[in-house]
């Protein structure tokens, strides 16, 4: 079967690594193509970079980040943040992006992913949903980086997204994101249970047993970011431990 | 002087990976313009997104349909990545109307429905030994069909993703692989290496 995956991810603001906690408080971590070719070097499965630029001045660089990581990068690179229309996925695809994913833009219009999809393939087309639970139950999609709650059910989202074409999902926890309490593991369970294509679990991560339990919970890969960027672990070590715990991770 | 592969337009606009990669092996990848340079070229890559019956049209309406059965049948240095692979054989469940160039005679098709689809990660490549290009280790893949067998007088590798299905075969220059290459890290470089700048490479 094919191995869990350690995805790194780059959040970048005006083309430079940045790292806060529930998408606030950005501080600066490093360079892009510095970051994500060290990442490689230490055995991540797969790189994703997330532009989280508020302006489109700043969004402008991704294009530029994306063809300059390629030109280091020989794993698959997933670039999404700020993709609002076809020709958009087009530039970061013909710069050199493997998938893109898209968050914001397909909640407001949902048939970008059926045109995403259509036009790119279904295993181009990431959805990026943000979950934040509710006091009574479940968990509510928030957008533009958690400001906004939409009213709209996390897993009724993501069943109607797979349906239009949406190839995988990165599903981050708004409550647990940058805190390094752990993944949301119901929100992963409930997720997986509900769609047949693969789940990347993200928020919260501190160590390998959080890892060992998204993948136990459905996931099939597991996006890591704090942990790394501040030298708490690297991907080498947190997969020798995945491997000493008996799971088979690409070594 | 650097080898220049020539990389077949499938209609998708995703070559950025493929291109990058070979040029981290010293060569200058170019597009193809047209039936012509794809039966000419030293070197040719039919990379493959999207979906089959799409790519089929996109290779047809472009007259290159010939050429590449052609250089396949006459075994000269020809790539096929992931959906590249699939267009070789007769036909798609993914696009049951389409005809494939029938290089192989094999149908592609779908993963169980039991499984995670499309399998995107990395997993186990066991390859024939005979294989001229591939060693075991780990690819990259992106797919939710394959070909469910190697085709007679094809040197095959294998992977399990809910049972053995094909991830590459060879025969002659030709390699095809169900896994990208260009993606699978050190592994991967060094298969295009041996297939870009082997001994075996120019014909």
């Amino acid at each position: 079967m094919a191995a869990p995956r350690l995805i790194p991810c780059l959040d970048v603001e005006n083309g430079r690594v940045v790292k806060g906690i529930r998408f606030q408080n950005l501080r600066d971590a490093g360079d892009p193509v510095t970051q994500a070719s060290m990442y490689q070097d230490q055995g991540a499965d797969e790189i994703v970079i997330l532009d989280v630029s508020a302006t489109l001045e700043g969004r402008g660089h991704a294009v530029e980040t994306t063809s300059s990581v390629r030109q280091v990068l020989s794993i698959p690179l997933t670039v999404g943040g700020g993709v609002r229309k076809v020709e958009d996925a087009l530039a970061l695809l013909e710069a050199g992006a493997d998938k893109v994913a898209v968050n914001t833009a397909a909640v407001e219009r949902p048939g970008l992913i059926s045109q995403l999809a259509k036009r790119f393939g279904s295993q181009c087309t990431v959805l990026a949903v943000d979950a934040a639970r509710q006091d009574n139950d479940g968990w509510e999609v928030v957008v533009r980086g958690g400001r906004t709650r939409t009213g709209q059910d996390v897993v009724r989202w993501i069943q109607s997204a797979a349906t239009r074409g949406a190839g995988e999902i990165l599903l981050t926890s708004w409550d647990r994101d940058g805190t390094r309490s752990g993944y949301d593991v119901e929100l992963i369970e409930a997720v997986a249970a509900a769609v047949d294509i693969p789940v990347i679990a993200s928020g919260g991560a501190d160590n390998a047993d959080h890892l060992e339990r998204a993948l136990e919970s459905g996931a099939t890969a597991v996006l890591i970011a704090s942990i790394l960027h501040d030298g708490v672990t690297t991907v080498d070590s947190l997969k020798k431990e995945l491997l000493l715990n008996g799971i088979e991770v690409r070594p | 002087m650097s080898r220049s592969p020539v990389i077949v337009p499938t209609g998708t606009a995703n070559t950025a990976s493929v291109n990058a990669a070979f040029r981290r092996l010293g060569a200058e990848p170019k597009p193809a313009e047209g039936p012509c340079e794809i039966r000419d070229a030293d070197f040719l890559v039919l990379p493959g997104v999207g979906a089959f019956g799409a790519a089929i049209d996109h290779i047809d309406r472009r007259g290159l349909r010939e050429a590449l059965v052609d250089r396949v049948e006459e075994g000269r240095p020809t790539l096929a990545i992931c959906l590249g692979m699939q267009l070789l054989a007769e036909r798609s469940d993914e696009s049951p109307a389409a005809t494939g160039l029938g290089v192989v005679s094999e149908r592609a098709t779908r993963f169980p429905q039991d499984l995670t689809v499309p399998q995107l990660g990395w997993n186990r490549v066991v390859p024939d030994p005979r294989s001229r290009f591939l060693e075991p280790g780990w690819a990259y893949f992106a797919n939710s069909y394959k070909l469910a067998s190697i085709p007679d007088g094809w040197v095959g590798a294998t992977t399990d993703y809910g049972g053995d299905f094909v991830s590459s075969i060879e025969r002659g220059d030709v390699l095809a692989c169900q896994f990208h290459p260009e993606l699978s890290g050190p592994w991967g470089a060094d298969l295009l290496d041996r297939w870009i700048n082997g001994e075996g490479g120019r014909s």
